[in-house]
């Protein structure tokens, strides 16, 4: 009963649980599906590439959240098409171009961020606070959630064709394999900005990746895997309040590093491959 | 059904093919050959409209994306986790709704295409479980599902038991009196000259008049 007491006696605990579990929904099927056509870091790199724009949205209108969250997807929809672009005119295979990109990108949100901000601003877009999560952050939160479920659904088929056969997918002509990819990325970038109003842009791809990565050890099918992630998100961000208020630690990381152990519990346990079952 | 005139099939400004001249009639069933590397897959995805031809034209008399397209096993990614009725329904998508959705008759005709390749048996099964013979029925399965007017393969047969073999030989000839047009990449002599009527072998381009691959007509053996 002490567990859930502060998600019953406090509206901004109620909050934080509502947008992670909206976070959780949205986020893990695109997280299963970067695993699975071996893109997990290309998140991650997103994620950093987000900053420079929320960085100077913050320079503008300070600590907006919409100002902060139009930047950030203006950057990390321009470093995913630029990188795009590099690895399909060039010989530069997509990570090495994402890699560059993001780096460049980081360096310069970082550089933004202190030429006017402090090194509390900076941690705040860095990791977000997800216990000051506010109702329009929470709105804006669901509307991305429910426009990515919607839109994902669309595009499940020709994803998962373009993933399995993607020539298949070209012959077709049906949907253009660039704008299926393109349409898959944008959403990655619209679920980071989501993410880092709640988690902050270093901690928001936890979130997508670890249950994704773990979901693999508890299923072989699809769509059991994308049902299995989004569960374990929802678990870590159970849990990682739960310990997060019990025990005085900062939100975002918490629910995070829930994440994590789920990870390490399914690395070890899982009926798929997981090393216990092994043996 | 499709004509080559003075097409070249490469990468990249780069011709792989020799300059081809070839027409094939709908309802023929052809053998490419051609010794490795001479663009026998080059020229299949340029047919099937995957790359631009480097010189000349390869006309079609229908829409690419009617195109039934059986790429080499080697091109799928075969541990993605998918179940064998899953990865046939994929023959079906183009017919499908905004969302993909597979109704009650489509549901049967996967189940039908699933009997006529005998692995019914195998639907809940993953492709990366399956062995390279029966992925290859399964692949023929999701092409049946199609149900196009042109067949391009890509070394269908490359590596499977010889049962199997007479099995698909067995769907291709099927095709070929239901109308459908087939190109197949083959590296079998055997298997060539005992089942296709028709060959266009991108090998003796040099031995062609004015260097052309052209489709030779023999009579079968038997």
């Amino acid at each position: 009963m002490t567990l859930i007491q502060p998600f019953i006696e406090f509206g901004f605990m109620r909050r934080a649980l509502i947008a992670c579990i909206a976070l959780a929904v949205s986020a893990t099927p695109l997280g299963v599906f970067l695993s699975l056509r071996r893109m997990s870091l290309i998140g991650d790199a997103l994620s950093h590439a987000v900053l420079p724009g929320a960085a100077i949205g913050y320079l503008i209108s300070g600590l907006s959240l919409v100002a902060m969250g139009v930047g950030g997807l203006i950057a990390g929809l321009a470093v995913a098409l630029l990188s795009g672009a590099v690895s399909r005119y060039t010989p530069l295979k997509e990570d090495a171009s994402f890699a560059g990109f993001y780096l460049g990108s980081l360096a310069l949100g970082v550089t933004l961020v202190s030429l006017r901000g402090s090194s509390v601003d900076l941690l705040h877009v860095l990791f977000g606070s997800l216990l000051a999560v506010d109702n329009p952050a929470l709105l804006l939160v669901g509307a991305i959630a429910a426009f990515t479920l919607l839109m994902l659904a669309v595009i499940y088929r020709p994803l998962v064709i373009d993933a399995f056969d993607p020539d298949f997918l070209r012959a077709q002509g049906r949907w253009s394999a660039p704008l299926v990819h393109g349409l898959f990325l944008m959403l990655v970038v619209l679920n980071l900005v989501a993410g880092f109003q709640v988690l902050g842009t270093l901690m928001s791809v936890g979130l997508m990746m670890l249950p994704a990565a773990s979901a693999r050890f508890w299923s072989r099918h699809l769509a059991w895997m994308l049902v299995t992630a989004m569960v374990l998100a929802i678990a870590a961000a159970i849990i990682g309040l739960m310990l997060s208020w019990r025990f005085s630690l900062p939100a975002g990381p918490a629910v995070v590093l829930s994440a994590a152990l789920l990870f390490f519990l399914s690395i070890l346990a899982g009926p798929c491959g997981g090393l216990l079952r092994r043996h | 059904m499709m004509r080559f005139t003075q097409l070249q099939a490469g990468y990249q400004n780069r011709a792989v093919t020799p300059v081809i001249n070839a027409e094939l009639n709908s309802g023929s069933m052809t053998a490419l050959v051609g010794a490795n590397g001479s663009g026998k897959s080059t020229l299949l995805k340029t047919i099937a409209g995957l790359i631009k031809p480097v010189a000349g034209k390869c006309e079609l008399q229908l829409p690419r994306k009617a195109i039934g397209w059986m790429p080499q096993r080697s091109e799928l990614e075969t541990r993605f986790p998918l179940t064998v009725f899953e990865l046939v329904s994929i023959g079906c998508w183009p017919r499908c709704g905004w969302f993909g959705g597979i109704s009650r008759s489509m549901r049967d005709e996967i189940d039908r295409a699933l009997d006529a390749v005998q692995m019914r048996d195998f639907s809940r099964a993953q492709p990366a479980t399956l062995s390279g013979g029966q992925l290859q029925r399964v692949l023929f399965a999701r092409l049946l599902l199609q149900r196009s007017p042109l067949w391009l393969l890509d070394e269908p047969f490359n590596g499977i038991d010889s049962k199997t073999v007479t099995l698909l030989m067995s769907i291709l000839q099927q095709q070929q009196q239901a109308g459908t047009t087939l190109l197949v990449v083959l590296h079998d002599r055997p298997l060539v000259e005992r089942y296709f009527s028709e060959v266009l072998s991108l090998d003796h381009a040099g031995e062609h008049a004015a260097c052309s691959a052209s489709v030779a007509r023999r009579s079968l053996a038997s």
